[in-house]
């Protein structure tokens, strides 16, 4: 059998944006090659906590989130024949103090501007939904359309269900540079060699930038450290996705019965991680303190296992979801800055339809432009 | 990280005998979910642990890691090392969060 080398569309990134789009696309009966450097979903993919969340988001990426949860989350495990583990428990951000509730209220108000359903409720209310946590929450923002899911078996299921679909994936194999032939973008060089196509996608995470620098392209984005905690399974105690608004911590109580809880020490910058997947000996401990302050009969529940993933954090905290005007032929998806996840069923329909159709006509991405970033005066 | 081509299985798949095995014994994961996996598209040990839960449990894969592996390489017809490893994570064994947080305060010098 003679490799499979051209495509009509290649996707460079095997992560959740890429192997849904590689889904959507093959679906339609469109010819999908992915390239992956590692294996799939190896990014921030499979390092997430999981949130399927709208409260606290920007307004600019909220039809995303809301299109997302509205028509694709509750039917996506039959859709992808796996087990997404989707919960619409709701989310609760909660607060301790005056300026929490403050900063709380500000999300609250632009998320009900654009018409997302979340108020502010009183410690006691939220301890009526959550029994499980401190008196010393005097506050919470509750949006209860929102939820959490299972991000290694929604990526994995993306990936089985484009597989089964026709799409080659070719894991193993780095992307040097993208090429120009008569001003389009054609050729993807790879350390592989070279692969061909009329459309790429670039959904690389944390490495799209270096890949678009090679065709002109730069966005502000760059990798930021995170951490995750993994608890022993516990009895079933809440299905609520818990966000607090000092930053501490945020996750919740997987089907599995373990807490998947993440957060950072505020030295991330600085500590050494050598680009390595290592964890930091500041962070866990960071993250305990946090979760005793809000939930603490925790405090005797065991941490069996410690991770740690890098966000593609981009300067506005938004995504780049947007055909390139210099590079006809070239999408870009990526600048997802740690909460990705829970929209990258919805982002996979606004990228097949860019590629395809020129525009994203289902879901409003108007302000993700790629070219959106100016200078300060 | 070798290079790798996947596409979709086009024979389909054949249960065997002692499929119903348990292999991960901390997530009750049996010899013919891993074969499945495998039959997916799954081509790692890494991703076969994401997939399945396999080596997620309290002992972190290190009583099943190896059969994991073993099984893969058969159905995969490949060395078990081309496979990588269960990427290792701290702690080593289950800790507290309490313990953890540094907040114990009643332990003492001397």
């Amino acid at each position: 059998m003679v490799e499979k080398r051209t495509a009509d569309v290649i996707i460079i990134g095997g992560g959740i944006m890429g192997c849904a789009t590689a889904y959507r696309l093959a679906k339609q009966g469109v010819d999908v090659l992915v390239l992956e450097k590692k294996e799939i979903g190896n990014g921030g993919s499979c390092r997430n906590a999981g949130g399927v969340r709208q409260s606290a988001r920007d307004p600019k990426e909220l039809p995303l989130a809301m299109y997302a949860v509205a028509n694709i989350w509750p039917q996506l495990s039959d859709e992808l024949g796996v087990d997404v583990e989707y919960h619409q428990g709701g989310n609760l951000r909660l607060g301790l103090t005056e300026k929490d509730q403050q900063v709380l209220t500000t999300y609250v108000k632009k998320s009900t501007d654009v018409g997302l359903d979340v108020k502010m409720i009183s410690g006691d209310e939220a301890r009526e939904l959550c029994p499980y946590m401190s008196k010393a929450v005097v506050g919470a923002s509750w949006c209860p359309t929102d939820g959490h899911a299972n991000p290694l078996t929604t990526t994995l299921g993306f990936y089985r269900k484009a597989l089964e679909l026709g799409v080659t994936f070719v894991t193993g194999v780095t992307v040097l540079k993208l090429q120009k032939v008569r001003g389009m973008v054609r050729k993807v060089v790879t350390d592989d060699g070279i692969y061909e196509a009329e459309n790429v996608l670039l959904c690389a995470g944390y490495e799209s930038r270096r890949i678009a620098n090679t065709v002109g392209i730069d966005a502000p984005i760059e990798k930021q450290f995170n951490e995750v905690l993994v608890t022993e399974a516990q009895p079933k105690m809440f299905d609520i996705m818990i966000g607090v608004a000092g930053g501490e911590f945020y996750g919740h109580q997987s089907e599995h019965g373990s807490f998947v809880l993440g957060g950072n020490s505020g030295l991330q910058a600085f500590t050494s991680h050598n680009d390595n997947f290592v964890t930091n000996s500041l962070t866990t401990p960071c993250i305990s303190r946090g979760i005793i302050k809000y939930f603490p009969m925790l405090k005797d529940v065991k941490i069996v296992r410690t991770w740690s993933g890098f966000y593609d954090q981009c300067i506005d905290v938004l995504p780049l979801i947007d055909n390139v005007k210099e590079v006809p032929g070239l999408t870009v998806g990526f600048g997802f800055s740690g909460h990705g996840f829970g929209i990258a069923p919805a982002v996979s329909i606004a990228l097949s339809e860019l590629i395809l159709k020129g525009k994203s006509t289902t879901i409003d991405i108007s302000q993700l432009t790629y070219d959106r970033f100016k200078t300060k005066s | 990280m070798i290079k790798v081509i996947r596409v979709a299985k086009i024979e389909p798949f054949i249960e065997k005998e002692d499929d119903g095995m348990i292999i991960c014994r901390c997530e009750e994961i049996t010899k013919g979910e891993i074969r499945r996996a495998v039959y997916e598209g799954m081509r790692t040990i890494n991703e076969v642990k994401r997939y399945l839960r396999a080596g997620m449990g309290l002992c972190q894969g290190q009583t099943c890691q190896r059969l994991v592996q073993n099984i893969m390489a058969q159905e995969l017809k490949t060395k078990p090392s081309e496979l990588g490893m269960i990427q290792g994570r701290a702690p080593a064994r289950p800790v507290e969060i309490d313990i953890f947080s540094n907040n114990i305060t009643d332990v003492k010098e001397g």
